[in-house]
């Protein structure tokens, strides 16, 4: 081999601090079943999994190709529905689970590429009308049609009737979300590098800037048929990965509200850093799983959150971390603490004081008549009571007060903190 | 980055979901039914329903097994399927054995499948999925299976109760049959046709169509075309705003008939029809609201109605289903092994609160009950629904209604 | 023949509620360059505020109708001047987004306040009556007050933009906002007002449909898609293209309830031959697919088509 490599490492090479998130990533995807091992807990894990790859997978149009769609969990969707008609068919005994979710994906990318073909025509507000109105026609599809969506109930499978996988029959839910979780992985990494090919790099530029990307000699229709493909296709691996752990598929997963609610996701994680929308569904699922559990208003909560986000730090949570880079690096890091305690901590408080109080409106509401008692984080009270309006009141008062107070603290704090000290580096000694 | 914040969520998860793990002694029912989103209503109003149920037919009357108590645990599944299967996951790691669940039938097959799929898997934690409002046919035809229940009347059922009716009305002679696009809907048209065309082949249907679900923002145009074609009755199984949109359509666009639904009453829907819907809306179900049928059933309805004045006994199923399951656990002597009370379910005859008797057929877990046609109308009302002056007025009855009726279930027993 | 004339007159009222929506949609469009998400839910806003103020105040029926669309416009020129305004300088994309989050606000924020059921809103007595019948068919006095203020509005809008001061300087600001601002106007104020305008439109739309169409808080969700699709078949920013569209979607929703055309006699029609049984046909939901079936669906396919063929909508001037 005298060949020198370097030519063929045009951006950048493999090196062990390139590797090192991937390989942390998959060591807590390997351990964390041993942590959280209940069923619930496991499902919840791989539904989060496979909402990852279906965000990562949206943001490769939404984040690096700028377009916007509506009717992305159509792709999702019909990979689901695929990978279920291969389950219930003869030849499933001759198929192993794990290879299910590359059948979805190559659905989902047929599927993209045919709808691609007229919809990429252009970008902007006609490719998410298109979009939209395609999501619409799908969904409305799903109820038609019922030989191959199966009507309101859909179609349902037993993935323990495919072909053992060195005998593993899938049993249970761990040996399922160690399938996701290699999926997941995979197709992270292929997304991650997708971004890194000369395609990824030109749906940025045709984001930004359409006609110089095509004084380039790229045409901007092509790149973004290459990523709209390319989407579809992880969307029908995560379509795969849900028909796995479900093993059902109805009208709700490709329906317009679930292209929203990716959309909703997508943004909150932020839009701008690869990790962004993984955070996002991690977030996501947690708000709508677990405070769903807690409280029937989450969707309130969620959309509170959802455009004080879009109104405030436009680039997600994601955005909001790496924007802390500058002051890391030059190890000022320490200047925001005692602003954050004074001012971002009052703030939360504040808002936790608010929710408390919407919840005991929502009590007093639709709570049974006698029933006073309520329990709210963790604190028995009684909504009858003049003690914890006060209190909560006060707490969001309080808090809204000190928080608006300490702004501009915070403010001079965040601009010291982004500073380079001149004075040190650029004065002659 | 990610998998640290993963971690750090998770264990907040884990602290969330294992807190509620107390009070062993309890009895649990995990109520999974939408509590948030578009259908919310029907759900809160059913897990009222289930709440005051257990409190006021089992613990008050001094529990089961010697006084476990009942305790109805809600999950909100957001009316999606997803959903559903991940809340009814957490309700079992929560050692919850008994799932109930109404709210769309695609959603209880999904549970059904679920639930089956479990018990195989997992032999030592197996639970039960009693079905109180979900009456798409299948569920207790092909799609049966032994750890299913269902206490409403089905689809079928409720519509050869009603034809039982129309066919004794020797006025009625154009049908028009409309419904939903979906499962529900066809089955509802299917069972029409069929029962009319035994009962009354002489009874001409005049139109037979389906509409998009939830898609349909003015129902004039089919309202026009109902009046057009001359129909004296029309058969819907719409529910939620469907329901309401077309019922209104209807009456407005001068329909002088009968309309005969599975779902217009109560969760706003009495009230919003109010004076227009008397003398037009009928509802066929299960459980006799008026006139009342013992003051014990009346000092129930009036209980519920003070405890909770923004819902109705809508469902007076989720009596039944409640007592029958206490007596159930008693006779098996356990509330852990849900294989002898499903046992004992079977062939269960129960004297219901609504009067009558309910039984639990054995060869598909069908409730057979009787049921009844009911008027909206503020005439003799005693309990009225949605705060208003109207309600049901259930002066015609079929009693065990198809109690002989055919079933294509093959039930496989452990 | 009767039934035609009726289905005229019912897919006029609702064309010209969908235009009372799709006018103020476009105007904003032509203003913000991007599609304001939260439309349909300044109509919910107008029919809750209107039961409210009819109902619960006690101001009657036409106070709601005065006094609603007031409320909805000022807080759509608050959400614009507090709200987008900020998110504008971020992108397009950001200010789409942001609306959508809004609509999502606005029906939580109804669901807390007015709760999940449909509430009684309903015509007043006075118009609640049949005004005429064709055939058998009656047409409410409500229906005509319908098409009556849809009427009145748009030639009120079509005044206001072509012939007075105020509409030349609006149409001036949407185009070239910088040369306005030179001559001194507050254009920024002029857009708070189009935007407060666009959305009290929808606030009377609410008002006046609420008790038609049932007031729910999914009553947003049901209409706001159908709004997207009128004004992109008409054209972005075209007003005469949002009445056109909003006619043409509201005949045609209604003409496709009214007629069974099935699948069925098409396809034989064409030469294909019925299976005789048809639970074993691929095939088998095609064969008996209805027109009333797919009726309200087919907008969305409208839209496709005039999108992948004419990109600039029926009356639009250019390519968004």
């Amino acid at each position: 081999m005298t060949v020198a490599p370097t030519n063929t490492r045009k951006y950048g090479t493999i090196t062990f601090g390139t590797l090192a998130p991937w390989i942390v990533c998959a060591v807590l995807l390997l351990t964390l079943p041993l942590i959280f091992g209940d069923r619930g807990e496991i499902t919840i894990m791989s539904q989060m999994a496979i909402m990852i790859v279906f965000a990562l997978a949206y943001n490769m149009l939404l984040g690096q190709g700028g377009m916007l769609s509506f009717g992305h969990a159509v792709y999702v969707g019909m990979g689901s529905f695929l990978c279920l008609h291969v389950m219930n068919s003869a030849s499933f005994s001759s198929i192993p689970v794990p290879v299910l979710p590359l059948l979805g994906g190559l659905f989902g990318l047929g599927i993209a590429m045919i709808i691609g073909s007229f919809s990429t025509r252009s970008a902007g507000t006609v490719f998410a009308m298109i979009t939209l109105g395609i999501g619409e026609l799908m969904a409305a599809c799903v109820l038609i049609i019922v030989v191959f969506f199966g009507g309101e109930e859909g179609i349902s499978s037993d993935r323990t009737e495919g072909m053992p996988f060195f005998g593993v029959e899938f049993f249970t839910h761990i040996e399922a979300f160690y399938v996701i979780a290699f999926w997941l992985l995979v197709s992270s990494v292929l997304m991650y590098l997708f971004s890194r090919t000369p395609v990824g790099r030109m749906a940025n530029a045709v984001r930004d800037n359409p006609e110089r990307a095509q004084f380039l000699g790229y045409s901007a229709r092509w790149v973004r048929y290459v990523s709209f493909s390319a989407s579809g296709f992880f969307c029908g691996i995560a379509g795969g990965l849900s028909a796995i752990l479900f093993e059902i598929a109805t009208e709700s997963d490709l329906n317009v509200g679930a292209s929203g609610i990716i959309l909703l996701i997508v943004f909150l994680g932020g839009v701008g850093v690869f990790w962004g929308p993984a955070l996002g569904a991690i977030i996501f699922i947690l708000l709508q799983t677990v405070l769903g559990l807690q409280t029937h208003l989450w969707e309130l909560y969620v959309g509170v959150i959802f455009v004080c986000m879009v109104m405030f730090f436009p680039g997600g949570i994601a955005g909001l971390i790496v924007a802390h880079g500058v002051a890391m690096s030059l190890g000022k890091l320490n200047l925001l603490i005692r602003p954050y305690l004074t001012c971002v901590l009052p703030g939360i408080m504040g808002a936790l004081g608010l929710c408390g109080l919407v919840e005991m409106i929502f009590h007093l509401r639709e709570a049974a008549t006698g029933e006073y008692e309520m329990t709210l984080f963790w604190t028995d009270l009684n909504t009858h009571n003049f003690w914890p309006w006060l209190i909560f009141g006060g707490i969001a008062l309080g808090g809204a007060l000190i928080a608006r107070n300490q702004t501009p603290v915070l403010k001079e704090a965040w601009a010291e903190a982004n500073t380079i000290e001149i004075t040190s580096v650029g004065e002659p000694t | 980055m990610k998998n640290i914040k993963k971690f750090g969520a998770v264990s907040a998860l884990s602290l969330i979901i294992g807190a509620s793990a107390a009070f062993a002694e309890n009895i649990k029912i995990a109520f999974v039914d939408p509590l948030s989103g578009p259908f919310a209503t029907t759900g809160t109003n059913g897990a009222a329903e289930w709440t005051f149920a257990a409190d006021e037919l089992v613990n008050k009357a001094g529990g089961v097994l010697g006084g476990r108590n009942f305790e109805v645990v809600t999950f909100d599944n957001k009316m999606s399927g997803k959903e559903t299967l991940i809340q009814v996951q957490v309700a079992i790691d929560q050692g919850i054995r008994f799932i109930a669940q109404g709210n769309s039938s695609g959603i209880a097959a999904a549970i059904t499948d679920a639930v089956n799929k479990h018990n195989k898997r997992n032999p030592d934690d197996r639970v039960l999925f009693l079905n109180y409002s979900a009456v798409d046919p299948a569920l207790t035809n092909e799609k049966c299976n032994f750890w299913h229940f269902r206490f409403d009347a089905n689809a079928d059922i409720k519509m050869d109760a009603l034809t039982d009716v129309m066919a004794k009305d020797q006025g009625l002679s154009k049908v028009y049959l409309i419904g939903q696009d979906y499962s529900f809907g066809k089955a509802v048209a299917a069972a029409a046709e069929r029962d009319i065309a035994k009962k009354r082949p002489d009874v001409e249907i005049v139109g037979n169509e389906l509409h998009p679900i939830g898609k349909v923002k003015d129902f004039t145009p089919y309202a026009r075309k109902i009046v057009a074609s001359g129909a004296d009755s029309v058969i819907t199984g719409n529910w939620g705003s469907d329901m309401v949109g077309l019922g209104k359509a209807i009456i407005e666009a001068g329909f002088e008939g009968q309309i005969y639904t599975y779902y217009a009453a109560s969760n706003g829907i009495t009230r919003t029809f109010g004076e227009d819907g008397k003398g037009h809306l009928n509802l066929v179900h299960e459980g006799k609201l008026n006139p009342p049928v013992s003051d014990r059933a009346s000092a129930y309805i009036d209980a519920f109605e003070a405890k909770y004045p923004d819902h109705d006994i809508s469902q007076a199923r989720i009596a039944n289903a409640v007592e029958m399951l206490a007596k159930a656990i008693e006779v098996a002597g356990t509330a852990d092994d849900v294989v002898p009370i499903a046992l004992a379910l079977e062939g269960m005859e129960h004297d219901s609160i609504w009067g009558g008797k309910v039984f639990m057929r054995p060869e598909d877990h069908q409730a057979i009950q009787d049921v009844h046609i009911g008027a909206h109308t503020d005439e003799n009302i005693r309990h009225p629904l949605d705060n208003s002056a109207f309600g049901l007025s259930d002066d015609v009855t079929v009693e065990m209604a198809s109690m002989d009726s055919p079933t294509t279930c093959e039930m496989k027993r452990p | 023949m009767d039934l035609v004339l009726v289905n005229l007159i019912d897919g006029l009222v609702f064309g010209l509620l969908l235009f009372m929506l799709s006018s103020g949609l476009t105007l904003i469009f032509s203003m913000m360059g991007v599609l304001n998400f939260a439309h349909a839910s300044f109509y919910m806003l107008g029919a809750y505020f209107g039961y409210q103020i009819s109902t619960v105040l006690g101001l009657g029926f036409i106070g709601g109708l005065i006094v609603a669309p007031v409320i909805v416009g000022v807080a759509g020129a608050a959400i614009e001047r507090y709200g987008l305004r900020r998110v504008h300088q971020y992108g397009h994309v950001p200010e789409l987004i942001f609306t959508f989050g809004l609509a999502l606000l606005i029906q939580e924020m109804v669901k807390l306040f007015w709760g999940q059921n449909q509430i009684p809103y309903f015509e007043p007595s006075y118009l609640d009556f049949a005004l005429f019948s064709v055939g058998d068919n009656a047409i409410k006095a409500y229906k005509v007050f319908m098409i009556f203020i849809s009427l009145l509005i748009f030639g009120g809008l079509l005044y206001v933009l072509t012939k007075t001061r105020i509409g030349m300087i609006i149409q001036a600001a949407l185009s070239y906002p910088q040369t306005v601002e030179a001559l001194g106007h507050n254009v920024p104020f002029v857009f708070m007002g189009v935007f407060g305008v666009g959305s009290a439109l929808a606030g009377i739309a609410g008002v006046i449909a609420g008790p038609a169409l049932g007031t729910f808080p999914g009553m947003a969700f049901t209409l706001g898609s159908i709004v997207f699709v009128t004004i992109v078949v008409g054209g972005l920013g075209s007003l005469w293209g949002a009445l056109v569209a909003s006619l043409l979607i509201g005949w045609m929703t209604t003409f496709a309830a009214s007629y069974n055309i099935e699948m069925s006699s098409i396809l034989q029609g064409i030469g294909f031959i019925k299976p005789e049984d048809l639970s074993e046909s691929a095939f088998q939901d095609l064969w008996t697919l209805t027109l009333p079936q797919i009726g309200p669906i087919l907008p969305y396919l409208l839209m496709v088509l005039i999108l992948v063929f004419r990109p600039q909508g029926l009356l639009g001037k250019r390519e968004s």
